[in-house]
């Protein structure tokens, strides 16, 4: 009886194919929906914080400005080169520390130009930013103590100045002086948010400072501690010496901010959880509307249901036989259709996190809420009407309108 | 064993009323009577005077406002709603007046059904299911959904669905109604023949005369309430 019951449920759902494939829909556009927009919100997260973490866990950024107003706060006072020259020589647990300045600036070769940012620094910062030569070297002590006119390209600077040409030996105008290109570093990638970190071009702190914006100021300190995971340590003994360095009264907000790459990503983690949160709210509505419509589908179907289940109760079937067939129909919508909308949904992320250059994550427990849902939605709704409807003699039932 | 024992089928001033108050319709204003096994009984009666009514009551799908119905000496007011599905299908066997067949079901399929809740097993199920389509003369339309069926072929799907069974009691609600004259006599010889090879008991509602003449008893409704019942002194053949 239960396979005959179960064979007659399936032939319900063949008979009436507008029904079934509406009702399967509302499923799957309601699983689907979830696993898409989580999934790319989770993969966008994930590639934000691995991005992040690729710049450096050991990293550390002192900016002047204090956090309140900003780092770009203009009342706050620079850097000076003997901040960094005294953190060197007394902070042991420093490994490098790299004082740089940057500005955009249009870039020009022959009739070629593009407009990047140029960033004055010393041969630390390829350590501390982790970049590795592709062409020609770093700077040599004598070019960064006189600040001379060289630079070293970022590979995407390279591509669009030289194209596939060796740039080594060439110069390039970068704000109408002329430096020489001695060096082009290895790409990277593209980082979060479309930024690109190949799109850059370094030259020596003195040339920086001299030649592009005429003031020995110093933007920012890049430092790298020796021990990674000591880095609140660090931090810690950085900003105790720029205190003092700056005269700042104990108990006084600082006037300038180190910040730990850990914070940025733990601040960003902030901003994605936003968005994945976003975007969760999102398939929610989705889901909730898939749900919608599973229902109504399955309530406008309940006057002629109420009939059948009167045929089928005028005939002999008990209330419970009719239910068990009911719910088997309704599981077996259900359940497909839940099936297909997980399978539709892993593809659609698939397809679209490889477009959009996004790690694609599986999300196992949105598959999960998202199926238990949905199906429950298509159970109740294609079950409790029938429950009602088998509970009546079966002359109500073949009077229902 | 008394013969009030035997009954088949006894109302004991059996009611039914519809609505409440003004509007209140007295569709049965009290019937009382028997069937024995093996009767084959015409109900006859003017539109509206509760015939529908009265045989719903005996095909147990239905309740009654007050008064008894016994089935077998088995007071049907006191079964639950499953006692009553399987009385309805171990020993009962319905013709609607709207033939009231699954939508979007091959005939075939239709007929089956009853005998999917007596969990006959399928090939058996199906011999059955052809044998009673062939002999309502609708061997030919087998496969055909109810949409693409005459009314007539309707009617006769339904009565198909009804014997398949062979239930101890036929009640069917104007079942030639739909029917030219030729194929009504075919199917009053089909119920006549049940009712003696097979000694199943009919009830059947009717406004013909003619097909009445088939019954070996007839009872005559008005405004719910039973003005004669006759006993054929001769039965047409
Ligand atoms: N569900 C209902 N609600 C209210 N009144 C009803 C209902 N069913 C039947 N009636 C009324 O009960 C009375 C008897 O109806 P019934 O269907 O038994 O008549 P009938 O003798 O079968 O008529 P016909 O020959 O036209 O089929 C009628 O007056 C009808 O209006
Ligand atoms: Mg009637």
């Amino acid at each position: 009886m239960i396979w005959t019951t179960i064979l007659m449920a399936f032939r319900e759902i063949k008979r009436n194919p507008m029904r079934s494939s509406l009702t399967m829909l509302g499923i799957i556009i309601g699983v689907a929906s979830v696993i898409i927009m989580v999934a790319l919100g989770r993969g966008a997260a994930f590639k934000i914080t691995s991005d992040i973490s690729s710049m450096g866990t050991n990293l550390l950024i002192a900016t002047p400005g204090s956090e309140r107003h900003g780092p770009t706060a203009s009342a706050a006072q620079p850097f000076k080169q003997d901040d960094v020259r005294i953190m060197l020589r007394e902070l042991g647990s420093v490994a490098e520390v790299a004082p740089a300045g940057s500005l955009g600036a249009l870039l020009v070769n022959g009739n070629l130009n593009w407009s990047s940012t140029v960033t004055g620094s010393t041969n630390a910062y390829f350590q501390i930013r982790a970049f590795s030569f592709e062409l020609g070297e770093r700077f040599s002590d004598a070019q960064l103590q006189s600040g001379a006119a060289v630079c070293v390209l970022g590979a995407t600077v390279r591509t669009k100045l030289f194209g596939t040409q060796n740039p080594i030996g060439s110069s390039i105008r970068i704000a109408k002086v002329n430096c020489a290109v001695v060096g082009v570093t290895r790409p990277k990638g593209q980082s979060s948010f479309g930024m690109d970190q190949d799109d850059f071009v370094l030259v020596p702190l003195a040339t920086f400072q001299r030649r592009i914006t005429g003031s020995t100021d110093v933007g920012v300190i890049f430092l790298s501690a020796h021990d990674g995971k000591q880095i609140s340590k660090v931090k810690s003994q950085v900003a105790a010496l720029l205190r003092e360095r700056r005269r700042i009264a104990p108990g006084a907000m600082p006037d300038f901010n180190v910040q730990s790459m850990e914070e940025i990503t733990a601040t960003l983690g902030t901003v994605t959880n936003a968005l994945i949160a976003l975007l969760g709210a999102i398939a929610a509505v989705s889901l909730l509307v898939g749900g919608i419509g599973i229902m109504n589908i399955m309530l406008v179907s309940v006057t002629e249901r109420t009939r059948e289940i009167g045929i089928r109760l005028s005939i002999g079937a008990r209330g419970r036989e009719v239910l068990f067939q009911f719910l088997v129909e309704a599981m077996a919508l259900s359940g497909l259709g839940g099936i297909m909308g997980i399978l539709l949904g892993l593809l659609v992320s698939y397809v679209a996190a490889r477009l959009m250059h996004l790690p694609f994550s599986l999300v196992p427990d949105m598959v999960v809420i998202s199926f238990l849902f949905s199906a429950s939605v298509g159970i109740i709704f294609g079950y409790l009407p029938a429950r009602k409807a088998s509970r009546l003699n079966p002359i109500e039932a073949l009077r229902h309108e | 064993m008394s013969p009030k024992a035997t009954a088949l089928v006894e109302l004991q001033d059996l009611t039914k009323i519809y609505g409440s108050g003004e509007s209140e319709v007295r569709a049965l204003a009290g019937v009382s009577f028997r069937i024995d096994p093996g009767e084959f009984v015409a109900v006859m009666g003017a539109s509206g005077s509760g015939k529908s009514t009265c045989l719903n009551m005996l095909g147990c799908l239905d309740s009654a406002t007050s008064g008894r119905y016994l089935f077998c000496g088995l007071d049907v007011g006191t079964l639950s709603i499953d006692q009553l599905a399987l009385l309805r299908r171990n020993y009962l066997g319905f013709v609607f007046q709207g033939y009231n067949l699954l939508a979007r079901t091959s005939a075939l399929e239709n007929v089956e059904l009853p005998l999917v809740y007596r969990r006959v097993p399928a090939a058996e199920r199906q011999q059955s299911a052809i044998q009673a389509l062939q002999d309502v003369g609708l061997g030919d339309r087998m496969h055909h959904v109810p949409s693409e069926l005459s009314g007539g072929q309707q009617q006769r799907v339904a009565i198909a669905r009804a014997i398949v069974t062979s239930p101890q009691m036929l009640l069917a609600d104007e079942p030639t109604g739909n029917l030219d004259s030729a194929r009504k006599v075919e199917i009053m010889k089909l119920l006549q023949k049940l009712n003696q090879d097979r000694k199943i008991t009919i009830v059947m509602v009717t406004h013909e005369t003619d097909m009445a003449a088939f019954a070996t008893r007839t009872l005559h409704f008005k405004d719910g309430l039973i003005e004669r019942d006759l006993v054929s002194e001769k039965v047409s053949a």
